[in-house]
């Protein structure tokens, strides 16, 4: 069953997870290709946080298998930390390390867990931070950040590990309406650039910009996944459409 | 007390600054104990499995529920008894210096919790395991933020010193009794002076403390952010 799971970059089978007596995912599989950008949607507690923290063990799943293409990160003696350091996480509310400077924030991940070495890990962090467009901040500390700063700093310290996989978990619902822009812009980029990118968002505009699909999540489960042209125009499930119509609404559909 | 006894006295303060050193140099091996027991006992309660966690706070409830001058005993004459060769210096390290971690394990506790789970999770999804996250995310903040707490249990457990008294280490305040029993006027003079060097040296310690802190500062973080330090936006 699993013999073909190299072939995609990365493979979800059949994840749950429970909390308590909520099943907040209810069997959720999928699979994503080198350069693939997929986002997810779906009105909140339906576990699109749940599934992308399962995809890097940050939450545990109860059950189902998570591959990165032939490495198992489920399985019972999986390098959960090799494997991890392969996958860029973006949070919410930044998690940037507050009591270093940008270039810090960014160096150590390349510095302490690859063992690059500091001089090397100092300019591949300042590449990262270029990326972000924000080369000249890197002595700046998080404090003195505005969020959506913040938040590409935090893209580059996932940037600065090269990996195969970048997951951003709402990055841009903790910043003010003005800041927004500025990681999407950073995220449009990333993604023409052909980085694998799974996104929990409900912005609508970047998801119609660069997503090659959306995957609508109801209940805990997929309810369903299409290009987005085609789940706008023609979506297979009333709520889909619902769903859409009321975020599209809320958040608007322009870039 | 007359100008004469003054300077009776004066010809002793080289004797209680020898004695001094003593004190100092039991504050500094008992501060260094309790500070690496400390940081240990602290990470085990917040980190470890259930049944090591119960252990540790068993350890901060001894430690911070037996007296003092009991401790003293119990680890002079209490080794002594068991046919262990302890030196009352040492003994006073050992006592004091575990005390001190019972309380300092508190201390760092408190500020290893207050690190932010979320740096916790970034930390992990960079792929650092526990160690990791210990040395470089959790311990640095940690440790900035323990500095004021800190500075207390610095001041206390130098006053504690003289407890070594006790057991007979011959520290400053024995030291004082000394001079004080062969020439009774110069009691209170003496213990005059005793006073004066420890309200010196604390003073210097917490100001040093200070310091560290000051230069510890993260841009932009604390609420008491000198003036001046403008916000760069």
């Amino acid at each position: 069953m699993n013999s073909d799971s190299a072939d995609h970059l990365l493979r979800v089978e059949d994840v749950h997870k429970r909390y308590g007596r909520e099943e907040v995912l209810r069997g959720v599989s999928f699979t994503m290709e080198r350069a693939d950008t997929k986002v997810i949607i779906g009105a909140s507690g339906t576990g699109k946080s749940t599934l992308l923290r399962c995809i890097n063990k940050l939450t545990d799943p109860d059950q189902g298998r998570v591959w990165l293409e032939n490495q198992e990160i489920t399985g019972r003696r999986a390098p959960v930390n090799r494997i991890r350091s392969q996958m860029g996480f973006v949070f919410q509310d930044f998690n940037l390390f507050t009591h270093l400077p940008a270039l810090d924030n960014v160096r150590i991940g390349p510095q302490r867990v690859k063992g690059i070495r500091r001089r090397e890990a100092t300019t591949l962090a300042q590449e990262a931070l270029a990326t972000v467009g924000l080369k000249e901040k890197a002595q700046s500390y998080p404090a003195q950040l505005s969020g959506g700063q913040q938040q590409r700093v935090a893209i580059a310290r996932a940037l600065a590990m090269s990996p195969k996989l970048m997951l951003f978990d709402e990055p841009t619902s903790a910043l003010d309406p003005e800041l927004i822009g500025e990681v999407l812009e950073v995220m449009v980029k990333l993604a023409k650039e052909g980085m694998t990118m799974l996104v929990v968002s409900h912005e609508m505009g970047f998801a119609r910009t660069v997503a090659d699909e959306i995957i609508f999540m109801e209940g805990g489960v997929i309810l369903e996944q299409a290009p987005p042209e085609s789940m706008f125009r023609n979506p297979q499930h009333k709520r889909t459409g619902e769903f859409l119509r009321k975020i599209s609404d809320l958040y608007g559909e322009s870039e | 007390m007359t100008a004469e006894i003054w300077s009776q006295v004066w010809q002793f303060t080289p004797t209680l600054l020898w004695a001094m050193l003593i004190n100092v140099q039991l504050l500094l091996a008992l501060i260094a104990l309790g500070l690496v027991t400390g940081v240990v006992v602290a990470l085990i309660e917040v980190y470890s499995p259930r049944p090591l966690a119960a252990l540790a706070l068993a350890y901060e409830w001894f430690f911070r529920g037996v007296p003092e001058l009991v401790l003293l005993f119990l680890f002079y004459f209490g080794l002594t008894q068991m046919g262990m060769d302890i030196s009352p210096f040492f003994a006073a390290v050992l006592a004091l210096g575990f005390r001190s971690s019972g309380y300092q394990s508190q201390i760092f506790r408190g500020a290893i919790q207050s690190v932010p789970p979320g740096q916790l999770m970034a930390a992990h999804s960079l792929g650092m395991g526990t160690m990791k996250t210990i040395r470089y995310v959790i311990l640095p903040q940690a440790l900035r933020l323990s500095i004021p707490p800190w500075s207390n249990e610095f001041s206390a457990v130098f006053k504690d010193t003289t407890l070594a008294y006790g057991i007979g280490v011959v520290e400053i305040v024995r030291q004082a009794r000394y001079i004080s029993v062969r020439n009774f006027p110069l009691t209170l003079p003496v213990f005059i002076l005793v006073a004066f060097m420890f309200l010196v040296l604390t003073y210097l310690g917490n100001w040093g403390l200070g310091r560290l802190e000051q230069r510890l500062h993260v841009p932009g973080l604390e609420t008491h952010a000198k003036r001046g330090e403008a916000r760069e936006l």
